[in-house]
């Protein structure tokens, strides 16, 4: 059985505001799968019902193949779940913590030891793990979080932003750590980082307004970027007239502009988009040697991220 | 029930690792001992038994113990521990028995630790140590009933001082219910029947009967219903406020 996460249909109403609009997508071994949105989007209320933490309004959720809302403890026993926020018990120890986590799972004897000392090792918890969770920095608490949730070698994980208050190194390691880990597991993980997606996701999910407006690649929503395979040349300033008739001529170029901000001391940058995203990278190249344009830089830009995520996520 | 235990140890660990445990202790045997020998006037009673001990009871749990209720579910949906305990395998009705039972024990730990008393009439007198043991056990049920509505009203609010001051008014009319202040409410129309079942529903009455050395089947019948319906609501509460 390969998918580790069925959703179908899930809806939440908080009195006259749907929080959750009918939401459905699967995850997959073997698959991490970013869940993005603004906040206030319902990321975090889609996480609570998958947990079955909140109750449903309509839809359900299979973790494993168990229903959450008819077999909670069953369907929670297979999944690793870390809270927004990364909630703990501040006058607990990383070590009382994940004790209790392990007793609570069932876990016990030499196995409890093994995967006491394997989160302890991989998240790097030694210096802090008989400390006041309370008294540990943002970065420790989170990866407090993350250890009580992969404790129990899940094969399903959803994480609720578990990058978040870390700083860019601690970042770095919790997105190698899920990396090493998502082989054999199915990974759901919200942010509004955008660069975590393409670090850690094999596809990512946008939601707005409760609804979810793409779930593709992270390369197949760059494509719908506008400015996606935009062709940017490089030319001296002087250059500017005579290479914009040039390259606006070539076939297959939809516009092209004149960048803001960009390009060395006398230098121009021209951004050439060509029409329905197509590749024209040859034929600006073709075209500004047949002109003799001196160009000092060719590339090809791929769409943002970004771009694709404020246009899906205002429109809404 | 496995799971239940578990947070019981953990709630038991967690108010030994904060002031809370000791604060509360130290207050009530404080508190316990002034009231039994000034308010209570233990040497001048003159007699070998603990009533000016346990006859201040009521009225130290009805501070001490919503004190101790406050924080059971109220703390825990402030800083979001609840989802994080709600979501491990464990269900709601074993979160809420283990951290009733823990808070329970602890009571009766405070209550134990008043231990010196009971040597000292021992060893001024030759008290009846039974009708002292069953004052202890009426003690007990009735912290645990104070504690179960505190627990509810705990579940209702994220803020403390409301669960506190909620809870010590519930435990209040559930403390006075066979005085005239609550049965005056309700003689006049209802009928003889319910201003009964109400006046029955008295801490004061219940654990009178039982501190006097009469273990009657129905005052722990009243405190165990007690305790089990509330627990009961309990549930259903934490269920329904969980995403609020």
């Amino acid at each position: 059985m390969d998918v580790l996460l069925d959703v179908e249909g899930l809806t939440k109403q908080f009195g006259a505001l749907t929080a959750v609009d009918d939401v459905s997508f699967r995850v997959r071994r073997g698959e991490v799968v970013g869940f993005l949105g603004p906040n206030g989007a319902g990321k975090s209320t889609t996480m609570r019902m998958i947990t079955g933490y909140l109750p449903a309004d309509a839809g359900r959720a299979e973790l494993c193949g168990v229903d959450v809302q008819r077999e909670p403890e069953r369907a929670r026993a297979k999944l690793g779940y870390l809270p927004e926020g990364a909630p703990a018990y501040g006058e607990m120890t990383p070590l009382g913590l994940l004790t209790f986590v392990a007793q609570v799972r069932g876990l016990s004897g030499r196995e409890r030891e093994q995967r006491l000392r394997e989160v302890r090792e991989r998240l790097r918890l030694d210096s802090v793990w008989r400390r006041p969770i309370e008294a540990l920095s943002k970065g420790f608490k989170r990866r407090v979080g993350v250890a009580q949730a992969i404790l129990h070698d899940p094969e399903l994980l959803v994480l609720d932003e578990p990058t978040d208050g870390l700083d860019p190194n601690q970042k770095f390691e919790v997105r190698r750590f899920l990396k090493d880990i998502a082989a054999d597991k199915a990974i759901l993980v919200s942010t509004h980082i955008l660069e975590e997606v393409d670090a850690i996701c094999d596809r990512a999910i946008i939601v707005a307004n409760g609804r979810i407006v793409a779930d593709g690649t992270p390369s197949s929503l760059e494509a719908r970027a506008v400015d996606h395979n935009v062709v940017a040349v490089t030319l001296p300033a002087d250059a500017h007239e005579r290479a914009l008739a040039a390259l606006e001529d070539a076939e297959g170029v939809a516009e092209v502009r004149a960048a803001n901000d960009e390009g060395g001391e006398g230098e121009i940058v021209l951004l050439v988009r060509p029409a329905h995203g197509t590749d024209v990278l040859a034929r600006v190249h073709e075209a500004s040697r047949a002109a003799d344009l001196p160009v000092r830089e060719i590339t090809r830009r791929r769409g943002r991220l970004d771009d694709i995520f404020r246009t899906l996520t205002s429109a809404a | 029930m496995r799971t239940a235990l578990l947070v019981t140890r953990r709630e038991l660990e967690a108010y030994f690792t904060s002031p809370l445990a000791y604060v509360f202790i130290i207050i009530f045997l404080a508190l316990g001992g002034a009231l039994t020998f000034y308010l209570g006037g233990f040497f001048e009673r003159g007699r070998a038994d603990l009533a000016a001990f346990f006859v201040f009871h009521p009225w130290l749990y009805l501070f001490l113990i919503p004190a101790l209720g406050m924080r059971l579910w109220a703390e825990e949906r402030k800083s979001g521990t609840l989802e994080f305990l709600l979501t491990l395998p464990l269900g709601t009705t074993a979160a809420v028995v283990g951290k009733f039972l823990a808070a329970w024990l602890f009571a009766g730990i405070a209550l134990l630790l008043t231990f010196p008393l009971w040597i000292t009439v021992n060893w001024l007198g030759d008290p009846d140590n039974g009708a002292i043991a069953a004052g202890y056990l009426g003690s007990w049920l009735m912290a645990g009933g104070f504690l179960a509505l505190s627990g509810v009203v705990s579940a209702l609010t994220k803020n403390q001082v409301i669960a506190f001051v909620g809870a010590t008014a519930l435990c209040f009319l559930f403390m006075v219910s066979g005085l005239p202040l609550v049965q005056g409410v309700f003689q006049g129309w209802a009928p003889a029947a319910l201003v009964d079942v109400v006046a029955s529903f008295s801490f004061l009455t219940n654990f009178d009967a039982i501190q006097n050395g009469v273990v009657d089947g129905r005052h722990l019948v009243f405190f165990g219903s007690l305790i089990v319906a509330a627990l009961a609501i309990n549930v259903a509460v934490v269920e329904l406020n969980k995403g609020a």
